[in-house]
């Protein structure tokens, strides 16, 4: 048996509770949208205006306390540990003092401590990121109502322009077949295909049922998660307390994510 | 007019058969590049472009360069281009669907690529760069064969295309333009983030473009009886130098602002690409070998009477052709990936699948021009034969 | 000129012609195929339903599919209100996958008989099956 889209709409409207708005709420779909009233977030869902990190590598030492923070990250989403370092793919890892900061490197008499120091680096969420105005599908964009930059792998065309445009080296290519090389795969998360360009998305699938970035709940305090709009927001207390930097701010891309460095009260 | 492709010399078939075979090993390498992904390039997550997109990047430049023909016959009346502008428009056709199937061969989800118009984005020069460049294929593609047809039946071309070239000339200019800011707006890249890029681009567009149209015209009056004509091939020579001076100079001007005013970002991959960076010297050989063509084939050209030595003219070409090809097509982009982002060092050279599916995709741009210049030079010869 | 348009001319029925298949097979959504639904989590319900109607997810579960995916990667939007009036959480493999546990028997069977590949799957992770 067959039934055409009309008369199932017909028999839509006069059998659904909402009489005849079900039908024309069904027959949007199909025109690839649909009223505020057939759909919404989960009331869990944390809000904020722009979210943001800050980092501070005072708590961070043993090479524990950075695995946990990129295992936490890397095993929930499906993240590929490929073995060619060419085909990399990382969301989220660490990284020397000099390819941190690699502008301010040249400083040969700096400080010992803070010169081997290491950090944590991931997606820094520019409040004008590079990527996104690169981006000919708009498959990575900027979510207007909380900042987080987005990569919609269902989109992306894998041209790579992002990965040109981000100053930050935040952005892997799947080179290769991911799912090879993902050893336990987290079975309530997609992985991604070949050919698309992954990287961080501030945990937005948490986020959306009011959890806490992974990386943020994994790391013992030393990331704090929070809204850089919030004059009261917990980062934003850090970030007029203590002293922070940002990676290559001279850029303009506006990073959100502000790192600690000096220990100093903590130590 | 197209069944004049259909007919010709043995050589003519061997030629074909051949750019056959090597579109034929091109499409075996892409079709496992397409199951494998792009891994079976020797591209990596510091140099994300290698290859396909410098080819794409010269091949624009090719393209552009059309206009350096069709501004001094349409625009100046300078009647010793009548006979070669269509080669220079035809030139145009193939190197442009050359660069689209580059951008082909580059993307990472090429089934996607509809999302572009899609999801058209123009703060993106993506979306400018596929608007402009179909835009200028499809141009060049009606006033060729439009002029050609009407050259054929010995009247003029008809009105209608009078507009359209002319629209032509500021189009050239802007798909060379467009794929210059695909790279010189990108903040943290220092080798790109360039004022001159542009200029640039079109500077060594307008020695490269026509250079290759020489060699091209003195084949095609090698192999047929159809001649370009010898002024017209000198007048082209004259335009390539002054071109390629204005390259080496805008070149001269970023090895000043980079090393003057001494700031590493900017400096880096210059050292890079010349000297090396801690015993990372793959592209040293290559990029020497394009400064030592540029200066050959400039002290030939800059002196006339060697110019007018057409062995000694095609030599000078093909030098400064491979010259361009190897700073454009390959050194121009490397220079932007390599130091990456944390100042680190990845290498990039191309593999050996990746070389064959480039090639493929010059095969497929050679089999079009070579049909395209088999129909113009056959309508061309059946002119003589009638006129004599 | 006459030359053009004749080629032209010619290029468009060749284009028509290439895609005819494709031409034909447009409203041709319906297959004969029946997707089984048997499956424990589907048995186990009172009163077996969809998000919506079965007639409407059999004909238009892509469009479905597509928009929930925008919405919910590009708009934050993850609880669907069915025309039922219930409330459902927008997932595929969470939610679509949960009930629907045989994919080969309910997904597939379909796609296969149409010869469609969904790209679903190259990122969302099938159910476990126990075989066939
Ligand atoms: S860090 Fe890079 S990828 Fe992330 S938002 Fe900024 S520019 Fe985009
Ligand atoms: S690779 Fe994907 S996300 Fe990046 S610019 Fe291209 S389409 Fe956008
Ligand atoms: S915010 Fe989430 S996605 Fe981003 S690095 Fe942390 S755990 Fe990974």
């Amino acid at each position: 048996m067959s039934m055409n889209r009309r008369q199932f709409l017909k028999l839509a409207s006069a059998s659904t509770v909402l009489g005849v708005g079900g039908a024309s709420v069904i027959s949007n779909i199909g025109r690839g949208n649909l009223e505020a009233a057939q759909i919404h977030p989960d009331p869990r869902a944390l809000k904020a205006k722009r979210w943001g990190f800050v980092v501070d590598v005072s708590k961070l030492s043993t090479d524990e306390d950075y695995q946990k923070c990129v295992n936490a990250c890397h095993d929930i989403h499906n993240v590929p540990n490929n073995p060619n370092p060419r085909h990399e793919v990382k969301w989220i890892w660490r990284d020397t003092y000099e390819h941190t900061f690699p502008n301010t490197a040249e400083d040969k008499i700096m400080n010992k401590e803070l010169q081997e120091k290491n950090f944590l680096l991931f997606c820094n969420h520019c409040q004008n990121p590079a990527c996104v105005r690169v981006c000919p599908t708009k498959a990575t964009f900027k979510r207007a109502s909380d900042g987080i930059v987005m990569q919609d792998m269902h989109r992306c065309i894998g041209c790579r322009f992002c990965m040109a445009a981000c100053p930050f080296g935040a952005r892997s290519f799947n080179y290769t077949d991911p799912r090879p090389n993902i050893k336990v795969e987290n079975k309530t998360f997609p992985t991604r295909m070949i050919g698309v360009v992954e990287k961080c998305t501030a945990c937005y699938e948490r986020l959306a049922i009011g959890q806490q970035p992974a990386c943020a709940e994994a790391s013992s305090g030393a990331i704090v998660f929070g809204d850089l709009d919030d004059p009261n927001s917990e980062v934003r207390k850090l970030i007029a307390e203590k002293y922070t930097i940002r990676r290559k701010p001279e850029l303009g891309t506006q990073p959100s994510i502000y790192y600690v460095i000096g220990g100093g009260e903590h130590a | 007019m197209l069944e004049k492709a259909l007919s010709g010399s043995n050589r003519y078939w061997a030629w074909i058969f051949f750019l056959l075979a090597v579109i034929g090993v091109g499409c075996i390498a892409y079709w496992k590049q397409l199951n494998e992904g792009l891994g079976i390039t020797g591209l990596s997550r510091d140099v994300s472009w290698g290859l396909y997109i410098g080819q794409f990047t010269f091949l624009v430049g090719v393209a552009a360069s059309a206009v350096m023909l069709v501004i001094p016959y349409y625009l100046h009346d300078f009647k010793k281009f009548s006979k070669i502008v269509i080669l220079g428009e035809f030139l145009a056709v193939s190197a442009v669907i050359m660069c689209v199937l580059f951008i082909m061969a580059d993307m990472g989800q090429p089934m996607r690529v509809a999302n572009i118009l899609l999801h058209p984005t123009p703060g993106s020069i993506v979306f400018w760069d596929v608007v402009v460049l179909n835009g200028y294929l499809l141009l060049n593609l009606i006033i060729g064969w439009t002029t050609l047809g009407a050259d054929r039946k010995g009247v003029r071309p008809p009105d209608w295309v009078k507009p359209l070239i002319y629209l032509s000339v500021p189009w050239a200019v802007s798909i060379h333009t467009v794929t210059a800011f695909l790279y010189a707006g990108i903040p943290g890249r220092h080798f790109w983030l360039t004022a001159v890029m542009a200029a640039r681009f079109l500077a060594s567009a307008f020695a490269g473009g026509p250079a290759l149209l020489i060699i091209l015209a003195l084949l095609v009056r090698k192999f047929s009886k159809f001649d370009p004509g010898t002024e017209a091939i000198q007048a082209i020579g004259k335009i390539v130098t002054y071109a390629m001076f204005a390259n080496v100079f805008l070149l001269g001007l970023e090895f000043f602002t980079a090393f003057y005013s001494n700031i590493p970002g900017h400096m880096h991959p210059f050292h890079y690409l010349y000297v090396g960076i801690d015993g990372h010297t793959k592209m040293v050989p290559l990029m020497w070998l394009s400064s030592i063509l540029a200066v050959v084939a400039l002290a030939i050209l800059v002196f006339p009477h060697l110019r007018r030595n057409e062995s000694i003219l095609a030599f000078a070409c093909i030098a400064l052709f491979s010259s361009l090809w190897i700073d454009k097509g390959f050194g121009l982009i490397i220079g932007g990936f390599v130091p990456n982002m944390f100042e680190g060092i990845t290498e990039y050279w191309p593999t050996f699948l990746e070389t064959l599916i480039t090639a493929g995709v010059w095969a497929t741009g050679f089999l079009i021009l070579t049909v395209l210049y088999k129909v113009a030079i056959a309508v061309r010869e059946e002119d003589t034969a009638v006129e004599h | 000129m006459y030359n053009s348009g004749k080629i032209i001319a010619g290029l468009a029925v060749f284009f028509i012609l290439a895609t005819l298949p494709f031409l034909l097979n447009l409203g041709k959504a319906n297959a004969k195929i029946e997707p089984s639904i048997d499956t424990p989590e589907i048995n186990a319900m009172p009163v077996k339903h969809c998000v919506e109607p079965k007639a409407f997810m059999r004909s238009e579960h892509m469009q479905l599919l597509n928009t929930w995916r925008d919405e919910v990667v590009r708009n934050g939007n993850r609880i669907y209100v069915g025309s039922d009036g219930n409330e459902y959480g927008i997932s595929l493999q969470n939610g679509c996958m949960k009930c629907h546990s045989n994919k080969k028997e309910f997904c597939d069977k379909c796609h296969n008989y149409m010869a469609v590949v969904p790209y679903c799957w190259s990122c969302h992770i099938a159910p476990k099956e126990n075989k066939s």
